[in-house]
């Protein structure tokens, strides 16, 4: 079976910035208030969407909203390639 | 010359002006001096007395600006504890400076309860937001209850003066044990008279800040500010950078303070399509900004002068460029501040010719009394100077100055690692590897980085059998260090270089090393 979108999010994440362990992440969780990411991690998290996923993230969509937890990236991803449809 | 003054005076005279916003939130300057005055007086009422240290371990947020006047207002000394410090090391400063009482919030605390028995003379928790017991046996007290209480009892009647101490800041040392910097109320004026002097703040700036309260870059923008009777956007970070170029549009910021590290954050994004007629000034300290930053960031912002710095915890700030200096020499760091002097001098201290290198020396009453408890460290960097009693402060940075004056940054002295604008000690990183099981060897070196400055890389060699990936290795360091001390690389040898007597070398490694 496939990976969603959620689990190659959530398995990057756990990858890159939590070095491999879950910790006990929920989907929910905000990357800002726990501390998960920090400045330059958003901005490798953004490339790794846009090599992964073919989509290219706008200057102005660099927002708490898009990007701060699993379920909002899981969200702006949505989005993004629903207006691309 | 009271620093709490800056507050209170700028209270009376624009009381329903907003003084701090942050996310939501909006604060006027008698909504802050208020609950500054009611936790004050809370603070006195829960056994705080004169120089009692008060630990603020919170975010940027009103909260803690609040804490910062209260403690001060009780004539206290505060220190703010950068929110992402773990268990050990704020064990390590509540009990090195015997902090009675700890203001935080409910995530942080859990973070600090296994450092809470290793800090005896902890009396009080203040706790912000959700109420819940904590695991230690200390009382805890509702913040937010007394922030918001029903009285307005005014300031507590009794006053510090201008030599009583006011803060402690604590800094990297090259032992690897963080040193508290003891600031007084005149120490802290003069730097921020200096500063708002040559800056021009007035009551119409808007100062947005992403930098955090424990950093003293961070601390000085809303001290600053409220000496002005500015407005300062406090944000909690850099890490949305779309978030702060909005909010700069939305609250017409006039001052934007970086660490070159945000500065190449910003200028990843198109900003061409956006006009700040507002943006009358940016700053950068902690390192020089590239030469192409420097050109780009004119380029989007044409209306803001851009102030090159340079200064230390020890003494705040030492030095800035004029800013129509910046395009004729853009590697200097400038001249010293207003109401400051400095002088380069050799190993036996004397006074080296221009062009020639050398330690740069401070004289100034924005110099630290020294760190906290530590006299030998202290006795290092404050030495006597020209009169009897004084001391001017060596500051472990080498330098050579221009013909006309203009001072340029060589090198350290010592190991200090500068990533994202902070000092880090490689020995604070490396104390951390030798602690994880199956580390033989691990030394810390830093790597040019485009975006930090320097990268913090750790090299390690393994005891025999031992199975570590770098990943175990930098979950290890991300459990026991603040976000900006966690190496960027990893990197395992075979053995690590060692001199005549057998010490591994930093110097060594750090030899043509690279990412």
């Amino acid at each position: 079976m496939q990976a969603t979108e959620r689990e190659i999010l959530r398995q990057f994440v756990i990858e890159n910035f939590l070095f491999g362990r879950e910790n006990g992440l929920r989907d929910s969780d905000s990357f800002l208030e726990n501390g998960i990411i920090d400045s330059t991690g958003v901005l490798e998290l953004v490339g790794f969407l846009e090599r992964r996923f073919g989509i290219a993230v706008a200057d102005d969509e660099l927002v708490q909203e898009n990007l701060d937890s699993i379920e909002n990236l899981t969200r702006f991803l949505a989005q993004k390639e629903r207006h691309a449809a | 010359m009271r620093i709490d003054s800056f507050l209170e005076r700028s209270a009376a005279l624009f009381p329903e002006k907003v003084a701090l916003v942050c996310g939501e939130r909006r604060l006027t300057y008698r909504q802050l001096d208020d609950q500054a005055n009611r936790l004050a007086h809370g603070l006195i009422a829960a056994g705080i007395r004169r120089w009692d240290r008060v630990a603020i371990y919170l975010d940027n947020s009103p909260e803690a600006v609040v804490s910062i006047f209260a403690a001060l207002k009780a004539r206290g000394i505060f220190l703010v504890i950068n929110p992402t410090t773990k268990a050990d090391k704020v064990a390590f400063i509540l009990n090195n400076c015997r902090a009675k009482a700890l203001i935080t919030d409910q995530p942080r605390l859990n973070e600090a309860v296994p450092a809470l028995p290793g800090a005896p003379h902890l009396e009080t928790v203040w706790l912000s937001g959700a109420e819940q017991e904590p695991g230690g046996a200390r009382r805890t007290l509702p913040l937010d209850a007394c922030l918001n209480g029903p009285e307005r009892p005014g300031r507590p009647a009794e006053e510090n003066i201008g030599v009583d101490p006011a803060a402690l800041i604590y800094t990297s040392g090259s032992t690897g044990r963080p040193k508290g910097v003891l600031m007084t109320h005149l120490n802290m004026w003069t730097a921020a008279d200096s500063i708002t002097t040559y800056l021009g703040n007035t009551a119409d700036d808007v100062i947005l800040s992403a930098l955090p309260l424990s950093f003293d870059y961070g601390l000085y923008q809303v001290l600053m500010a409220f000496k002005a009777g500015a407005r300062v956007v406090l944000q909690r970070s850099f890490r949305y950078p779309f978030a702060i170029v909005d909010q700069m549009l939305r609250e017409a910021v006039t001052g934007l303070p970086l660490v070159p590290t945000m500065a190449s954050i910003l200028l990843q994004m198109d900003l061409s399509k956006y006009r700040f007629p507002a943006l009358r000034y940016i700053t950068n300290t902690a390192a020089a900004l590239p030469t192409h930053h420097i050109e780009r960031l004119r380029n989007v912002f044409p209306g803001a002068k851009i102030f090159s710095m340079y200064g230390l915890t020890e003494c705040k700030r030492v030095a800035y460029l004029p800013p129509e200096q910046i395009g004729i020499r853009p590697k200097s760091v400038g001249k010293a501040i207003p109401n400051t002097e400095v002088y380069i001098v050799n190993e036996a201290g004397e006074r080296v010719p221009p062009g020639v290198t050398g330690e740069l020396v401070v004289r100034g009453s924005h110099i630290m009394k020294g760190y906290w408890e530590m006299p030998e460290e202290t006795d290092r960097i404050l030495k006597p100077g020209p009169f009897p009693g004084e001391k001017v402060l060596y500051t472990g940075d080498l330098f050579t100055m221009d013909e006309e004056g203009y001072l340029y940054f060589v090198g350290r002295k010592d190991d200090i690692i500068k990533t994202r604008g902070e000092k880090v000690s490689p020995k604070e990183v490396e104390d951390v590897l030798y602690s994880l099981d199956g580390v033989a060897d691990a030394v810390v070196v830093g790597v040019p980085d485009e975006v930090l400055g320097e990268a913090i890389k750790a090299v390690v060699s393994l005891r025999p059998g031992a199975q570590l990936t770098a990943q175990d290795v930098l979950h290890h360091c991300a459990k026991r260090l603040e976000d900006f001390m966690v190496p960027k690389y990893v990197e395992f040898r075979e053995s690590l270089p060692s001199t005549a007597t057998g010490k591994i070398s930093r110097r060594m490694v750090a030899k043509g090393e690279t990412a």
